[in-house]
């Protein structure tokens, strides 16, 4: 997903010389391209993240617009405050582009897993929090950021995930996107989590007959309270996927839009606890065990109903 | 862009004291902190706004203007007086200081038709941002020079010295940093707190080139920074030796007054000793 989303970058950045790309001394390989292109407009910070989003700022304070790059824990937790003051209030036109949403990093261990960043980053004013679903989502976001005038965070997930799409969606910034409808069950999910949803809405067809409302909420701020609304006032069970921690991310965000709704039916969210439980693997190791594979969470989401 | 016209020495001194007396005036009616901190870098802003900076309050937004970022920003009521004395911000403006309703914050809020770079406050911020506009003025070709005024508390944090490495690394011979270094922190003095010594020899380890001034006397304060880049491919730093609370007997050196604001004898006396 980041070779995509970059390799659409340096394309853009051969027709307009504001882009700049700087990056916390990661993405081997990434950026040799638009190194060579366009070394003036290259700089590898070095292990700095905090001096990465200031630099960031004094760079589109000059007009330019930049893109930083790390991995999600070092980009967003490590240099948050910088963030904060530099980038969200003073409304700048910086893209963070976080890599390694949930358990991506697998056997790398809890510092590298992307857990808090969506709950950090959507609290914080004028930042927009988007979460591509695929590399056609990743490749149109990197196109419409360029030309998107303000701070975004952007996470990227798995490498090499499976395609929610078989051909490039129609795909807008802050609205979200009905990948089927269905009747009574609706589930929201986010980035690599949207894939899961899909499979979950596949087999509550196959083996309950139930159709199942499929909603990608690839950006979590602004949310898409329309979209939100209008599902909660036509279904009576709603469950929220991300692979984020269960406090503050996207099912945190479309919970606040229900309270606020009056919606009266069932709800749950599918998320990575708050603690963890050491378990020691792969990310897809991990996702099982923390049960955000679609086997599980389509019998987390049956024994709910009640339906069995 | 130049400035409108050049003040002489003694207009600078002059200068110097009315500014004095309108931070005391803003700090003592508003019930504000820092005039320490900003009494301290009074003669290196005076310096900067009249003398160096090629800015004007008629062309705020000129791309080739230079830039000066007030990092250690709790220092802005210097920043805010002199930036009206210089034409950038109004009566109105100051009398908006710290205000409810008002239109300046106790730390400086970016607003470039104000003269006002960069939103400041949180320490350790300011070389950073400096940096990116450096390198922004080198991908341009542009002339313009950058200039951080950092306090020496500030020091303590580490993003200072990330940024320090990488414009040492990359010579941002267009980036000035200038240290306010008063000796005294919020609870204390910097030597009992983490001292900073050999200071200068800590920048030119990282790349830097440096001079040490005293930053009080503005014809040395001038002199010095006509000379930048003191090296052809080095940044520069000015390690400005200043007293906190300059210019008012009993503020100077107390670490008291980095907080304290004086009441209404103490407020007539600093005004008395400012009008001599």
């Amino acid at each position: 997903m980041r070779d995509t989303f970059f390799k659409a970058v340096g394309d853009i950045a051969r027709l307009h010389d504001d882009i700049f790309i700087l990056t916390g001394d990661l993405g081997f390989k990434l950026f040799d391209d638009f190194r060579s292109r366009n070394p003036e407009r290259f700089f590898d910070i070095g292990v700095a993240e905090s001096n990465m989003a200031g630099i960031a700022a004094g760079l589109a304070l000059s007009e330019k617009n930049v893109y930083c790059y790390s991995i999600i824990p070092f980009l967003v937790m490590r240099a948050y405050e910088h963030i904060r003051v530099d980038i969200a209030y003073q409304n700048l036109n910086v893209k963070l582009v976080g890599v390694g949403g949930g358990f991506t990093y697998g056997r790398e261990g809890f510092t590298h897993y992307g857990l808090e960043d969506l709950a950090l980053m959507r609290t914080l004013p004028n930042i927009t929090v988007v979460s591509p679903a695929d590399i056609f989502e990743a490749k149109k976001l990197a196109v419409l950021s360029h030309k998107y005038k303000g701070p975004m965070y952007i996470r990227l997930g798995k490498t090499n995930g499976p395609k929610v799409h078989d051909k490039e969606p129609d795909f807008a910034i802050g609205k979200a996107m009905i990948l089927q409808e269905g009747n009574t069950v609706a589930l929201f999910a986010v980035g690599d989590m949207v894939y899961v949803a899909k499979q979950v809405a596949d087999k509550l067809l196959k083996k309950e007959s139930i159709q199942a409302t499929v909603i990608n909420m690839h950006t979590i701020k602004p949310l898409d309270f329309e979209v939100v609304s209008q599902v909660a006032s036509t279904h009576k069970a709603i469950f929220t996927l991300e692979e984020h921690n269960i406090n503050g991310g996207l099912g945190s965000a479309i919970a606040e839009v229900l309270a606020e709704s009056r919606y009266d039916g069932l709800f749950k969210r599918f998320g990575i606890p708050n603690s963890l439980k050491g378990y020691i693997g792969s990310a897809d190791y991990l996702r099982d065990k923390y049960g955000l594979t679609h086997e599980k969470i389509f019998k987390k989401i049956v024994k709910e109903l009640g339906v069995r | 862009m130049k400035n409108i016209r050049q003040y002489t020495s003694e207009e600078c001194e002059a200068l110097c004291k009315k500014i004095r007396r309108t931070i005391l005036d803003l700090i003592h009616r508003t019930k504000s902190p820092h005039i320490g901190s900003s009494f301290s870098c009074v003669e290196l802003l005076i310096a900067l706004y009249f003398k160096i900076l090629s800015v004007s309050p008629e062309y705020p937004e000129d791309t080739n203007r230079d830039r000066f970022i007030l990092s250690k920003g709790h220092a802005c009521p210097t920043l805010y007086v002199v930036l009206a004395e210089r034409g950038f911000l109004s009566t109105e403006d100051l009398n908006g200081f710290s205000v409810d309703g008002g239109l300046l914050e106790q730390h400086p809020n970016r607003d470039l038709q104000k003269g006002i770079e960069a939103s400041t406050g949180s320490l350790g911020h300011g070389l950073s941002i400096g940096v990116g506009m450096s390198l922004a003025g080198k991908v341009d070709q542009s002339t313009y020079i950058t200039y951080v005024l950092l306090s020496d508390g500030e020091l303590n944090e580490g993003s200072v010295w990330e940024a320090a490495m990488f414009a040492g690394h990359h010579k941002l011979n267009n980036l000035v940093a200038i240290v306010d270094y008063n000796k005294i922190q919020a609870l204390g003095f910097v030597k009992d707190i983490v001292s900073l010594e050999p200071l200068s020899e800590r920048w030119q380890s990282f790349g830097w080139a440096t001079k040490e001034i005293d930053g009080h006397d503005l014809q040395e304060i001038e002199d010095t920074l006509r000379t930048v880049p003191f090296e052809k491919d080095r940044p520069s730093v000015v390690i400005a030796h200043t007293i906190k609370g300059k210019g008012v007997s009993f503020m100077e050196n107390e670490l008291l007054w980095h907080y304290r604001t004086p009441d209404s004898d103490e407020y007539q006396k600093a005004l008395k000793e400012l009008s001599e």
